[in-house]
């Protein structure tokens, strides 16, 4: 299969394409940021997604799946970029996918949309609105390019989508959201509060971004690997010092006394679970994750 | 291990038919460490303080679903607290009660991740049901909070039931098991709530007993449980059908009940109640 991946600079994606190029397809990479030592059978295009050249890319090579990853998810960057790159984006690659012949899209998203409340239930199906947006303004634009996404099933219903809403993951590469928050030495919890954190290792859900397009999934799935387990747990895992901070003080102490930053509103993903049912991903896939909560997190151990 | 730990306590936990992970965690978070630390008090209230005798544990399934309905009373949830300890307590087949906790219980700190580490998530259908379709044992008090403020003077009068755990009974094919809890009326008699401070904590009530703190009086406690009843249907029967299988189940209740509250001799009873099955055995 000629397989096209957007943001194919990016730690999980880099780690896609590997993958796909070692099974025998043929893949084509096209992200803003460069990616030096680019693999032989890999095709890297270095240009944006919303400008002219992306789509020559796909008017050439004529791709026979795409997997998008181009979305950002960092919260640190300008509102009004990620709009115009999670929205405006992802709203291009299906139309050039519908125009171009593509067969098969798989947007991989994230299962934080589903939102962090105290009233609602672990184990979200993917039947469940996404309701991140409300609480939480910087994942409205995920929470819009997930359901826009999802939208493609009935606008252009020759097209075989898949939206997979990923849980975090942790890994080598030491990138993704979760890696982010434990970047420090000392992690900032809310003093009452210990959720559930679902996470994975980093190489299995490069596996399960893989098996999604081979298995030319249709439909929108949660994709998670093994029980979730608490984040005090997560920090005494990986090595890092759990320093429970009262909830009215919490948002002062973010991005000092060697802590991460974070939006304001982002206080409520460290007071309240998000746990997700991976077993329509499983069933459809056969997905079988090969690392335990316990070597996904010990791996990561500070040292 | 601390020594706080009650061996009882102990064994019964390692035997539940519940996966633990890695870290003594189970799917939804439960702790086997906060099981064996609150667990082991509450066993020695269960044994010396309120003499909990309990009765009919052979009606509680020894592994897979089930749905365990109790009254309510007591306002303090000591009878919740030693409901499940009876359920923890039986050598025969020791099963962990998961309670479907208020809600302005599982949003506050502390409090929250503590019920949940204990298995008592918030009291949604949804939580229901994915613990009885994973073969747990829960505990409904469909009463609610209404039931646990009775006043002294209304006690063991069951108050209006809920529907929502018929219908997840048959939606999950899941036995009910009757159960009444005698003797929380007594061990912390309400005299009259204070409605201001319950408004202004957020909370359903704010009870007070003679006691005047909120530690329930050494009253002899018994628990009955009752033989399972199955009912026809799948969750999506009107209205009528499943108000006659709740009522049904409110006479099952009402029998335990009253048959609990003719065996004792007096109803402040500060002894500990006879097992007669207990006493046959050597």
């Amino acid at each position: 299969m000629k397989i096209l991946i957007t943001g194919i600079s990016g730690t999980l994606a880099r780690g896609v394409a590997y993958r796909l190029v070692r099974r025998g397809h043929e893949v084509i990479g096209i992200d803003r940021r460069p990616w030096p030592d680019v693999p032989e059978g890999v095709e890297m295009h270095q240009v944006d997604i919303r400008k002219r050249p992306a789509e020559d890319v796909f008017r050439i090579s004529r791709p026979d799946a795409l997997i998008h990853m181009a979305t950002v998810t960092h919260l640190t960057a300008d509102t009004e970029e990620r709009y115009r790159i999670n929205l405006g984006g992802t709203r291009k690659l299906f139309e050039y996918c519908h125009e171009y012949g593509v067969k098969q899209a798989v947007f991989v998203g994230r299962h934080t949309v589903y939102g962090a409340t105290p009233d609602s239930p672990l184990y979200h199906t993917e039947d469940e609105p996404p309701l991140a947006g409300a609480a939480f303004k910087e994942l409205a634009d995920l929470v819009a390019a997930d359901l826009y996404a999802g939208s493609a099933l009935w606008r252009w219903p020759k097209l075989n989508t898949a939206v997979l809403r990923l849980c975090y993951f942790l890994g080598p590469s030491r990138g993704g959201t979760l890696a982010g928050f434990l970047s420090k030495r000392r992690v900032p919890l809310v003093m009452g509060f210990d959720p559930l954190y679902h996470l994975m290792h980093e190489w299995d859900a490069e596996e399960a971004i893989t098996l999604a397009v081979e298995n030319q999934l249709r439909g929108v799935f949660n994709v998670a690997g093994p029980s979730p387990v608490p984040l005090t747990t997560v920090c005494e895992a990986t090595g890092r010092r759990a320093v429970a901070i009262p909830g009215p003080l919490y948002s002062a102490a973010l991005g000092r006394f060697g802590f991460p930053s974070l939006p304001d509103d982002a206080i409520a993903h460290v007071k309240y679970p998000i746990v997700i049912d991976n077993t329509a991903f499983v069933e459809a896939t056969g997905f079988e994750p090969r690392y335990s909560a316990k070597q996904t997190m010990e791996g990561f151990r500070w040292n | 291990m601390s020594f706080l730990d009650d061996p009882q306590v102990r064994r019964n936990v390692d035997r539940l038919p519940i996966e633990f992970d890695d870290y003594g965690f189970d799917r939804f978070g439960l702790s086997k460490k906060s099981l064996l630390r609150t667990y082991s008090p509450m066993a020695s209230m269960y044994r010396h303080y309120l003499k909990v005798t309990a009765f009919g544990l052979e009606n509680v399934p020894a592994t897979g679903r089930g749905l365990v309905i109790a009254n309510h009373s007591g306002g303090i949830g000591a009878d919740a607290a030693m409901i499940f300890t009876s359920l923890l307590l039986n050598d025969e087949a020791p099963r962990l009660g998961q309670g479907m906790a208020e809600f302005f219980l599982t949003r506050s700190p502390f409090a929250g991740s503590a019920l949940r580490k204990l298995g008592h998530l918030t009291g949604l259908p949804e939580h229901g049901e994915q613990l009885l379709n994973d073969e747990r044992l829960v505990v409904v008090f469909p009463e609610g909070a209404r039931g646990a403020g009775k006043l002294y003077k209304d006690r063991y009068k069951l108050v209006h039931f809920g529907t929502g755990f018929v219908r997840l009974a048959l939606k999950t094919g899941t036995p009910i098991i009757p159960c009444a809890f005698i003797g929380g009326e007594e061990a912390f008699p309400q005299l009259f709530h204070i409605k201001w401070l319950a408004k202004l904590l957020n909370g359903p009530f704010v009870p007070i007993a003679p006691q005047l703190i909120f530690f329930p009086l050494p009253v002899a406690c018994q628990v009955y449980y009752g033989p399972p009843m199955r009912f026809d249907g799948d969750g999506s029967e009107p209205d009528h059908v499943i108000q006659q299988y709740i009522e049904e189940i409110r006479h099952a209740m009402e029998r335990l009940i009253s048959t609990g509250l003719d065996a004792r001799p007096r109803s402040f009873m500060l002894e500990r109640m006879p097992d007669p099955e207990k006493e046959r055995r050597p």
